[in-house]
């Protein structure tokens, strides 16, 4: 286990502790829902990232993953009466597997065409999700209360799913970090660099870029899964909304695109920013433009995000984090 | 049968104002192969631009071209220099997300003044008959006005020393410093020239349907789709690939719901990239630079 030895295995491990434990003091429910929103984030994030930051791929649509993840185990639970865990995973391999679908077809396209791709990606879903029957149409479908009992009643039912969340942030980063230190994910490194010269030189790119696509569906649909279910309530709106899409490539590319540590710092501060910012009587009406405002001084100013900044500053801190 | 038809022509009409909007884009990509995403909010400030001069300054509507023109020319030059210059050159990354967050800021400033409910212009202008079908005049104005601007772009691109200057940055970038044109100057007059077709096209589709501050997106996805059916960097094959979506746009309202039609517009979009990848070799080109 060379795994073990690696420091960074323990900075992840010491993050998903904190966000286990914190709110559990004194049950501290405010805290709970701040962090269960992070703990979304982070999800998002890094698995945005390994599209964004590793293969230099910018998906403006990585939200209709957890959009649907959110329908599937929804409609699952709701209309036959799934438990909510085999419900998640289902969720998440039936996404995968659509995103292999997707990719084989829009990953043909390359860097602006492919963006442009992501978005109708998200548009198109949601259309179709808008029109289907089956998933509520554009009325959605309601959860009954009923489905909350197994887990112990609505209060309890929070916790366990605010524990498991963390858990797929937690697995998320580590997923991030264990791509990033394969083959695998040397081969999306390189293609971000040139993808032409990483082909000539025997990376499968086509083959890496559907399954790098495939794969960072996988964890965002499983917490769209549960995110929804929490609410109890989803409707196309609220899945497929862009402007969260939006927040979460602020975020990677705030933290650092293609490092693990920066989209997990990206996603705690942001959300930290926002939340001053909602309450804030000034600026609650323009966090989107702050959002923007923010992603523009990013990429003209320090492409690299605060990773970037922190390793310029502190060059060793390269050998400990990722 | 003559519903059909009507419906066909009318999709022409509005199909025009589609090419008029990617040509604006179109532009952009061939001369710095950059893909404008502020282009959805450049839309919606045209079609804010029309609704603050003729509904409260109370300028004629169709006056209002001149000078939304002109307002877009300055923004989009302005825009070039604040956010795109540092990032000419670089991966397609860096200036998709540089203009996305600039789309962010203009669109966050919108919802802020405006909320998301929808407005409307009101233009009277007396319709054509054609039998029991009556073709509304300010789509006939539209693609009327459409032609005239197609036409001045043309004779702008390939008549004058300027143009030229543009052509040939488009060509050859290197090339075109080496025979002395002034490439970032000539750079900026193409984004300005590109966001002022944006801003008209906005400007006229406002004339035609009701819009919220949102609805940038929807004209965004649109002018792409045209801009991939046209090929890169081909204003001409802009406007025909603009007539030819709203002609499937007219085919398809009689037999589905609305809501629909931007699915169809995206699955040609993509079916188009993956068949006909000339685009995809132009991105090679850029990557070869």
């Amino acid at each position: 286990m060379t795994l073990l030895r690696r420091p960074f295995f323990w900075i992840i491990g010491a993050v998903i502790l904190t966000f286990a434990l914190a709110p559990t003091y004194g049950n501290n429910v405010e805290l709970r829902e701040s962090l269960l929103l992070a703990a979304v984030y982070i999800t998002l994030a890094s698995n945005l990232n390994m599209m964004l930051g590793y293969a230099g791929y910018v998906n403006f649509g990585g939200i209709v993953f957890f959009g649907l993840g959110g329908y599937f185990c929804v409609w699952l639970m709701s209309a036959l009466g799934w438990p909510l865990v085999a419900a998640t995973l289902a969720g998440g391999a039936a996404v995968s597997a659509l995103a292999l679908l997707f990719g084989l077809g829009i990953l043909r396209l390359r860097g602006a065409y492919f963006a442009l791709a992501t978005v109708g990606v998200n548009q198109g879903v949601m259309a179709f999700v808008t029109n289907f029957g089956p998933w509520g149409g554009a009325t959605g479908i309601y959860l009954s209360p009923a489905l909350f009992k197994p887990l112990g009643g609505p209060a309890q039912a929070l916790w366990t799913i605010y524990y498991l969340l963390v858990g797929v942030m937690g697995l998320s980063l580590y997923l991030s970090y264990t791509v990033k230190s394969s083959k695998f994910g040397l081969g999306l490194l390189a293609i971000g660099q040139n993808e032409d010269a990483a082909s000539v030189l025997g990376v499968p790119a086509p083959r890496y870029k559907a399954a790098v696509y495939s794969l960072s569906a996988f964890l965002p649909a499983i917490a769209g899964g549960l995110y929804f279910f929490k609410g109890a309530f989803i409707q196309p709106p609220d899945a497929f909304d862009l402007q969260l899409s939006t927040e979460v490539i602020v975020i990677a590319m705030l933290g650092g695109q293609g490092t693990v540590t920066g989209p997990a710092l990206g996603a705690y501060l942001y959300e930290e920013l926002r939340g001053w910012l909602l309450t804030s009587p000034t600026f609650s009406n323009f966090q989107l433009v702050i959002a923007g405002g923010l992603l523009l001084a990013i990429v003209l100013f320090a492409p690299g995000g605060l990773m970037g900044l922190i390793y310029r500053r502190w060059p060793r801190l390269r050998r400990i984090l990722e | 049968m003559i519903g059909l038809l009507a419906s066909l022509l009318d999709g022409i009409l509005v199909g025009a104002v589609y090419g008029l909007a990617a040509m604006g884009i179109t532009l952009i990509w061939g001369v710095m192969d950059v893909i404008n995403l502020t282009h959805g909010a450049m839309i919606v400030a045209g079609m804010f631009g029309v609704y603050l001069l003729a509904g409260t300054l109370g300028v004629p509507v169709y006056a209002t071209l001149p000078i939304v023109l002109v307002g877009g020319f300055v923004a989009g030059v302005a825009l070039y220099w604040i956010a795109v210059h540092r990032v000419i050159g670089q991966p397609p990354l860096m200036s998709l997300l540089s203009t996305f967050s600039v789309n962010l800021v203009l669109i966050g400033l919108g919802t802020a003044v405006w909320g998301t409910v929808l407005f409307n212009v009101q233009v009277s202008l007396p319709g054509l008959s054609l039998g029991r079908y009556t073709f509304p005049g300010t789509h006939l104005m539209a693609a009327a006005l459409t032609g005239v601007i197609g036409g001045l772009l043309y004779l702008f691109l390939y008549r004058t020393r300027t143009g030229k200057a543009v052509r040939a940055v488009s060509g050859n970038r290197e090339a075109a410093e080496l025979v002395g044109i002034p490439t970032r100057r000539v750079l900026a007059l193409s984004f300005g020239l590109g966001v002022a077709l944006a801003c008209v096209s906005g400007m006229l589709i406002a004339t035609l349907f009701p819009f919220t501050v949102l609805s940038g997106d929807a004209y965004q996805l649109k002018s792409f789709v045209v801009t991939v059916l046209g090929g890169l960097g081909n204003p001409a094959g802009a406007l025909a690939a603009g007539i030819a979506l709203g002609l499937l746009e007219g085919l398809a309202t009689p037999f589905m719901p609305v809501s629909w039609t931007l699915v169809i517009e995206f699955v040609l979009f993509v079916v188009v990239l993956v068949a006909f990848p000339g685009g995809v070799l132009g991105l090679r080109r850029a990557r070869a630079h």
